[in-house]
């Protein structure tokens, strides 16, 4: 009881108010007002340019993430023990450092002469790097725990390799993955600090929905930013949903 | 033959874990690799298997020389000592495996899997996952996945090893009735010869990556080849170089002044057997197996002074 009590007023006061609040202010001028808001092209441009950007970094963590997880698991190299640090090295950085470094490595005076500052690259890039621990870190404890002899008696039972992949890990990972991907997905909605440098902001090309958030903020319009803010919410609250549907379907038999 | 193993060896970095072994196992055979932990049967049963590959030398089986064959490619059935289910099919999933990689027709596969589940005593529970399923249920499963294919050969690790006592005594006997009705090619690998005497043809007895001694459970039990056969495959007394059965030794009653002297120390009754701790007139500890008749007729005690009759024993060249 006393634990349900606590719960209930840590997550209200940290989370429910919050929101509470948002909504209130988004909803100040009417369901009209909230609209027209919503359909600001700037706002639209911005808003599309998040998710689409979310999208692609929910595709590329997916692959990429369950890789390197993979070979951190499975591979055995020189210098594992620091590779495996590293991943978790975005969490740790500052976003806004992290935009310092990807502008200093990827900008206009680039050292590896890959340049793509204030490009729409450049907020999928930056995107990919504060998420990139999401998958990893999900998928690595299932890869350690996953029973070799799975793989042996498939084989055993004439799968090629890449069946097995296809008919026997993937779908045991899978609950890890797309958790994984959920998490990356909800991170890179409302990224902020590392676009705000390298992606320039330029309105209807490189604005991320966080930073047009931030843009109506300084020029006091706090119904925009809210009506955007809660649109995103809900994008990222839609998704989670469906994925933690997905999660518990796969699931249910395997853990 | 079936199966041909020739001077496999086989290390682990430093561990030796088979050095130059080499078996024969007859078409239909029922065989089981009996040796404790670490003596490599496992690893032996894996590299015929071909999930492992031998540093040096032969498997051949069916005639085929498959030292270089990949495992799946080799047609033998393999069940693993944890059944190693496939936790996101269910049971008939599990079963059709390996005939839907072989891109079976949808109608065979059902049918195939229906008279296997039948065949393991698992027909109502096609639709459920393993994890709905105990551990003999599973281990039938696991069964039923290996036959599917129809292998040429049939691989068991340890496959009563994680049972419960019950449950392991009941698939002890399904196993051996199951084999004669698919005479598929067996071999299983156990560290309880008393699994390996009820169950299998012939024994292989392995110790530290070596074979001791192959042959008809009788056999082994009867004429060991060395110590650590007779040791392994039944109870023994040790008396210097010489070795005795415990159910060798004859209890004689006290009037009876043939034999050797000896004082009861304890007697333990184990149910139906009866074991008796003695102290030879010269002082060297043995015990005896006795029926509960016996020790009831002679009205054991501890405490008591008799006489024993030693068999000849079994002496083994150094």
């Amino acid at each position: 009881m006393l634990g349900k009590g606590l719960l209930g007023i840590y997550l209200t006061v940290l989370v429910l108010l919050p929101v509470a609040a948002l909504l209130a202010k988004s909803g100040n001028g009417g369901i009209g007002a909230f609209w027209r808001e919503i359909s600001n092209p700037e706002a639209l441009a911005a808003i599309k340019l998040t998710l689409a950007a979310s999208a692609i970094v929910v595709i590329v963590n997916a692959v990429f993430g369950t890789l390197v997880a993979w070979v951190l698991v499975r591979d055995e190299f020189p210098g594992k023990a620091i590779v495996n640090a590293l991943i978790d090295l975005p969490f740790a950085l500052p976003t806004i450092v992290a935009g310092v470094v990807l502008l200093a490595l990827y900008g206009k005076n680039s050292p590896v002469g890959i340049d793509v500052a204030f490009t729409r690259a450049s907020v999928v890039g930056a995107l990919l790097f504060v998420t990139l621990p999401f998958v990893v870190r999900s998928v690595q404890p299932v890869l350690l725990e996953l029973d070799l002899a799975m793989e042996e008696a498939a084989a055993s039972l004439g799968a090629g390799p890449l069946t097995v992949l296809r008919r026997i890990v993937l779908p045991t990972l899978a609950p890890a993955i797309i958790s994984g991907v959920a998490l990356s997905f909800a991170r890179a909605v409302g990224e902020f600090g590392s676009l705000v440098l390298i992606t320039g902001n330029l309105p209807f090309k490189t604005e991320a929905g966080s930073v047009y958030i931030f843009g109506q903020i300084q020029n006091e319009n706090l119904a925009a930013a809210a009506a955007v803010s809660v649109l995103l919410l809900l994008a990222a609250l839609l998704v989670l949903g469906l994925l933690g549907f997905a999660v518990r379907r796969r699931s249910r038999h395997v853990l | 033959m079936a199966i041909e193993v020739r001077e496999v060896s086989k290390r682990f970095g430093d561990f030796v874990a088979l050095e130059d072994v080499s078996i024969t196992v007859s078409d239909g055979a029922l065989t089981a690799l009996l040796g404790p932990s670490g003596s490599g049967k496992s690893t032996l049963l894996r590299i015929i298997a071909g999930l492992e590959s031998p540093d040096s030398g032969e498997v051949v089986i069916e005639g085929n020389d498959v030292t270089d064959a990949p495992a799946r490619s080799r047609g033998v059935g393999f069940v693993f000592q944890h059944y190693a289910p496939f936790k996101h099919m269910t049971v008939h999933d599990n079963v059709a495996f390996g005939l839907s990689v072989r891109k079976r027709p949808k109608d065979e596969i059902r049918a195939r899997v229906e008279e296997l589940l039948g065949l393991v005593r698992l027909s109502g529970l096609a639709g459920r996952y393993p994890s709905q399923l105990s551990g003999g249920q599973l281990q039938r499963m696991a069964l039923a996945r290996a036959l599917a294919v129809q292998p040429r050969v049939l691989l068991l690790d340890e496959p009563f090893g994680a049972l419960d006592a019950q449950v392991r005594a009941e698939l002890r006997e399904w196993l051996r009735r199951l084999h004669e009705e698919i005479h598929v090619t067996t071999i299983f690998v156990t560290h309880d010869q008393e699994e390996a005497m009820e169950v299998a043809e012939q024994i292989v007895v392995m110790n530290a990556g070596r074979i001791e001694q192959a042959g008809a459970p009788r056999e082994l039990y009867e004429s060991p080849r060395n110590e650590f056969v007779m040791s392994f495959v039944g109870p023994v007394n040790r008396l210097g170089d010489a070795f005795l059965r415990p159910h060798d030794i004859q209890i004689l009653p006290e009037s009876n002044g043939t034999g050797t002297e000896a004082l009861v120390e304890r007697v333990v009754h184990l149910g139906f057997e009866v074991r008796v701790e003695l102290k030879l007139h010269d002082g060297r500890d043995v015990w005896a197996q006795v029926t509960r008749e016996v020790a009831h007729e002679l009205e054991l005690t501890e405490g008591q002074i008799l006489s024993v009759r030693l068999p000849a024993p079994h002496v083994f060249a150094r």
